[in-house]
């Protein structure tokens, strides 16, 4: 009986054990592809016959990489765009996480802001007269346009919040009763117990700088000041020119277009990425608190 | 000194010297935290919300918002008119709905198999795999996935290896919602499954060595163990999604629609653009975009009560 049992539990795990390597293969699929298109030959592309294995190995899209000014022009505003908005992000998730981790008792005005913090959340003016207002504050064309219209990530200050109110309380009191003030309790105190919530947030912050392309579409009118990802999206056609195509063009259109080259494009678009997401994934589980279950 | 003791820990936040002028000050610390943020919220959020009574005008850019005419409802009557509006409305709901369901059950079995696995190494390289394309932009995936999806792409080079007819998966109308839910899926399915590992996490181990000595097998400890251990987490999510009805995914659907796919594929959020932006209708697609938040708001605030109701659930 024992030994039956044992035996389907170990197929048991060897079938899940596979069933995990095949969803994760999938998830890397379309990676793998690819990849082996940015180093396959655009013949062999064009003809469709590249999958997961690359034909006729050549690196000369990524050689044409190197040179292309306006790509590694708009790398760069990303990157400005990711330092400086994620330093705003965060110096203002943090200080107003804090303040409203408080309880009512502490700090009277809590609930008020709490309310209006969320109605912005849930609520929209509608894309019309956001674009209005930023062009009216004349921060069309600047970086920012990129930078200042997010600042206040709410879903994060909210995260944030609900991560400083499950620190104990024992902890700030013996600093409270040396007369510590909000600042320093929320330097000393908070910030070094919170590194979960912190990794977590930055990882969001960096991820979705860099990865919006929206504004740049819609905010910044000149090319050379576009951030990578609106660059990138501005590869494929635009849909006003894509408005009268058939099929038959669509298709065609699908041939001529850079294959090889666009690929290798966006693979080294994601390299930054690549780069602070395994450092900072790990931090996932507990760095998330959406909220609370009354016990 | 008994007496300082009672006071003390009747009121423990609060030094027993200066406490009321210390509690004024820390508010007033707390207000200026708040208020940098609050500004950027001000100007960025709340003043556009009132530039959205330009639904109910025939709004001229050169006239600004106090000297355009005024139309009452028009622009709602108008959109009720339109062919084209209800037609949105549908596809946002039927690719919206079929996300919501999907990114329901999906991560709910993935997170069950990932939690039968015990090699720890194995487990969160599997999850570091799974997470990824949740951090990729829909410029990139869009991309990465019209390759895939073309007519002599991978997949239809798997079809055609099958036996099967190749199919125009990107210009199709019968298969264009199908690829928006399946490949949103794809991308979310493996990030969806953190909350329920952590709801996992909390789980007693000793209810499994219990339950092993009793004779239950795998499949009755997760029936009775596991199962009911995220079953509060699911109640949770499914009452709060109710708030994405409306929500079909605009980053994605920009990046993988063409005109051929418009009259399946065309949401609210890429109309409202189309409209707004590109053909300056101002008015019109402020109307519609209005129409959205405050359906949206009201489903979200039912499904919070909901959650409160049901679950318990505060969100602060």
């Amino acid at each position: 009986m024992v030994q039956s049992q044992t035996l389907t539990s170990r197929l048991v795990n060897i079938l899940i054990t596979a069933l995990l390597i095949i969803i994760a293969f999938m998830s890397l699929a379309p990676m793998l592809n690819t990849i082996s298109i940015s180093i396959s030959s655009s013949t062999a592309v064009n003809a469709g016959r590249v999958n997961f294995l690359p034909i006729d190995i050549n690196f000369s899209s990524y050689e044409k990489i190197l040179n292309d000014t306006k790509f590694w022009n708009s790398f760069v505003i990303s990157v400005e765009r990711v330092v400086l908005g994620g330093a705003i992000n965060m110096l203002l998730t943090i200080l107003m996480a804090y303040p409203l981790s408080r309880s009512v008792g502490q700090f009277k005005s809590r609930n008020i802001y709490m309310w209006v913090i969320i109605f912005t959340m849930l609520f929209s003016g509608g894309i019309v007269p956001w674009y209005m207002v930023i062009s009216e504050l004349k921060l069309i064309n600047t970086i920012w346009a990129l930078v200042l219209p997010g600042a206040v990530p709410v879903f994060n200050v909210i995260l944030l919040m609900n991560f400083f109110k499950g620190i104990p309380k024992e902890l700030e009191e013996a600093a409270f009763m040396d007369g510590a003030g909000p600042l320093t309790i929320l330097v000393r105190i908070f910030l070094p117990v919170s590194l979960p919530s912190l990794a977590t947030i930055t990882l969001f912050v960096i991820v979705g700088h860099w990865n919006n392309f929206f504004d740049g579409i819609v905010l910044i009118n000149d090319n050379n000041k576009i951030p990578l990802q609106t660059y990138l999206q501005q590869l494929s056609l635009t849909r006003d020119q894509m408005q009268n195509l058939t099929v038959e063009q669509l298709q065609q259109y699908n041939k001529i277009s850079n294959t090889t080259l666009n690929s290798a494009k966006i693979l080294v678009s994601m390299i930054p990425i690549m780069l602070i997401y395994p450092f900072l994934q790990r931090y996932l589980i507990h760095g998330i608190v959406l909220g609370s279950v009354k016990e | 000194m008994a007496q300082t003791e009672t006071e003390l820990s009747r009121r423990p936040h609060i030094p027993l010297r200066n406490s009321r002028i210390r509690q004024r000050m820390n508010g007033l610390t707390y207000h200026a935290m708040l208020l940098p943020g609050m500004i950027m919220l001000f100007i960025f959020s709340i003043v556009p919300m009132f530039g959205a009574v330009m639904a109910f005008q025939r709004f001229i850019p050169a006239k600004g918002i106090s000297r355009s005419p005024w139309v009452g409802l028009d622009n709602f009557t108008y959109m009720f008119q339109l062919p084209d509006s209800q037609q949105i409305f549908i596809n946002t709901m039927v690719i919206a709905v079929g996300k919501i369901v999907l990114g329901l059950i999906v991560p709910i079995v993935f997170a069950l198999l990932l939690h039968e696995v015990r090699l720890k190494m194995f487990k969160s390289t599997v999850q570091t795999i799974v997470y990824l394309p949740h951090f990729m932009s829909w410029v990139v995936l869009g991309t990465m996935l019209t390759m895939i999806f073309s007519y002599d792409g991978m997949v239809n080079n798997l079809l055609e290896l099958l036996g099967l007819e190749r199919i125009m998966f990107l210009a199709s109308n019968t298969w264009f919602r199908p690829l928006l839910i399946l490949t949103d899926t794809w991308k979310e399915f493996g990030y969806g499954t953190i909350i329920y590992l952590a709801a996992l996490t909390a789980i007693n181990p000793a209810l499994y060595e219990s339950a092993a000595l009793d004779g239950a097998n795998r499949w009755k400890q997760m029936l009775h163990i596991t199962l009911p251990g995220i079953f509060p987490t699911i109640v949770l999510l499914g009452t709060l999604s109710l708030g994405n009805v409306l929500n079909a995914g605009f980053d994605q659907v920009f990046n993988m629609y063409n005109p051929l796919v418009y009259e399946t594929g065309d949401i609210i959020d890429t109309f409202v653009y189309r409209m707004g932006l590109i053909n300056m209708q101002y008015s019109f697609a402020t109307a519609i975009g209005l129409m959205k938040s405050v359906i949206s708001f009201v489903l979200i605030i039912i499904s919070y009560k909901l959650a409160s109701k049901y679950a318990g659930y505060r969100i602060f």
